[in-house]
């Protein structure tokens, strides 16, 4: 094999990671955090985003140790494997605005990828239909990739650049420690904490944080990319990323039937709706604006972890999503869509399809 | 034959997209690509190997990796 010396390269390292995940994500949910949410990348940076008050949809705000920990975990593993790479500029605005519209689409479908994984494992039917909106909207991101998209090269950067993502994640763990939650109270100095909905639902601060950690650890090492997975089969018939995440499906069903979460059915299930219509038009436009971009929610932080700055960038465009999502009413809840959810879709697809036709220039 | 990708500074899957299409366009009997990142290595080497190419050396210079691809 090529010299190949990191032993999460080959096929039993991607796997061995989806296991992982499939493992601690339900466990997550048994230890406190919302139904079928596990470790959902884009519910979590909603949530902290809510939780610094950039949106005040009270159901959801908390700040998610997990997301820190994954990019701090794939911090560390890049610095340990001297893969930590400072790198910007290609892109940025561009990747900022398919961050925004990717978090647009999924909060209409409610959950990213990794989430549609987590809600099929827990029985959730509508889980399917995002899936397959999921897989169009990647298959279609794989038409422009072959007519020749792509966002041009990145260059080198001082460190200060590629560790300002992990800084401003160590800076919400500092928030989190100096204003932690309070029993019955809304409002922690700076930080806001949600009294119900999922907001409110979470495992204990450090278990979250060391999973995470752990989880962006190993997914550093793997590549583990969710969006990578269904990329890669339809451009190339290869099935590497995809191993890891059916693995994560299978492991995180098995656990689910062990632990007494898996419910099959449509309705009722949490956290999610049955308007089967915008359930696949939102991760049609999640899907493409992800495979646009290079990399699904979790491998955008992962990236960021290891000094990608255009990965970062994506990160913040997310969390800007996320922020309009709720304030302009775009973001569904378990009884459909938000007010302007289908509009939100439409405009993001269209700046999608935009992007995807003009960002043509040649690598070379 | 000798023919050189450049494919730093890009991420995936443009690498591996511009090595097979290298591989698919056929006439070189070897193929040297240039990445900035072991996922990159990884991937062309993984998507060489997989149409029936080998990996006939990699070496590191500031950053940089040269993979040799040798066709069979």
């Amino acid at each position: 094999m090529g010299g190949m010396k990191n032993i999460f390269a080959g096929r039993w390292g991607i796997i061995g990671a989806g296991i992982f995940i499939g493992i601690l994500a339900p466990l997550l949910q048994k230890w406190g955090n919302p139904g079928n949410m596990g470790v959902c990348v884009a519910c979590f940076e909603r949530d902290i985003v809510g939780a610094l008050g950039l949106h005040r949809a009270e159901v959801v705000q908390y700040l998610r140790p997990e997301i820190i920990g994954f990019v701090l975990g794939s911090l560390v593993a890049a610095c340990l494997f001297r893969e930590f790479r400072p790198r910007l500029g290609s892109a940025p605005i561009v990747r900022f605005v398919l961050g925004f519209f990717a978090m647009i689409g999924a909060l209409v479908f409610l959950g990213c990828p990794w989430r549609a994984a987590l809600r099929l494992a827990g029985g959730d039917g509508s889980a399917i239909v995002g899936l397959l909106g999921l897989g169009a909207g990647i298959w279609l991101g794989t038409l422009f990739l072959k007519g020749g998209y792509n966002l041009g090269r990145t260059q080198e950067t001082r460190p200060a650049a590629g560790l300002l993502l992990p800084l401003f994640m160590l800076g919400l763990l500092a928030l989190m420690f100096v204003f932690p939650a309070m029993p019955g109270e809304g409002q922690s100095g700076v930080l806001f904490y949600s009294l119900k909905g999922p907001g409110s639902m979470y495992a204990p601060v450090l278990v979250s944080l060391a999973a995470g950690l752990g989880i962006g650890f190993i997914a550093q090492r793997s590549r583990f990319c969710t969006m990578g997975a269904i990329r890669d089969f339809v451009l190339f018939r290869q099935t590497h990323l995809l191993g890891g995440f059916l693995a994560l499906i299978v492991t995180a069903l098995v656990v689910n039937l062990v632990v007494g979460q898996f419910h099959p059915g449509f309705a009722g299930q949490p956290i999610a709706h049955t308007m089967q219509v915008w359930n696949f038009a939102g991760m049609l436009l999640s899907g493409l604006a992800f495979c646009l971009a290079g990399g699904c929610p979790g491998r955008q932080l992962f990236m960021a972890g290891e000094g990608d700055g255009d990965a970062a960038i994506f990160v913040l465009g997310m969390m800007a999503g996320a922020a309009f999502s709720h304030n302009f009413s775009m973001a569904s809840s378990p009884a459909g869509i938000g007010k302007y959810g289908m509009q939100g879709v439409v405009v993001g697809l269209l700046v999608c399809l935009l992007l995807g036709f003009t960002m043509r220039k040649k690598a070379a | 034959m000798t023919k050189t990708i450049d494919a730093r500074g890009l991420s995936c899957p443009q690498p591996v997209m511009m090595t097979l299409e290298a591989i698919k366009a056929g006439g070189a009997a070897e193929l040297i690509v240039l990445v900035d990142n072991e996922t990159s290595r990884e991937n062309v080497c993984r998507a060489a190997e997989n149409r029936g190419w080998s990996v006939a050396g990699v070496a590191e210079r500031a950053g940089d990796l040269t993979i040799t691809l040798k066709k069979g």
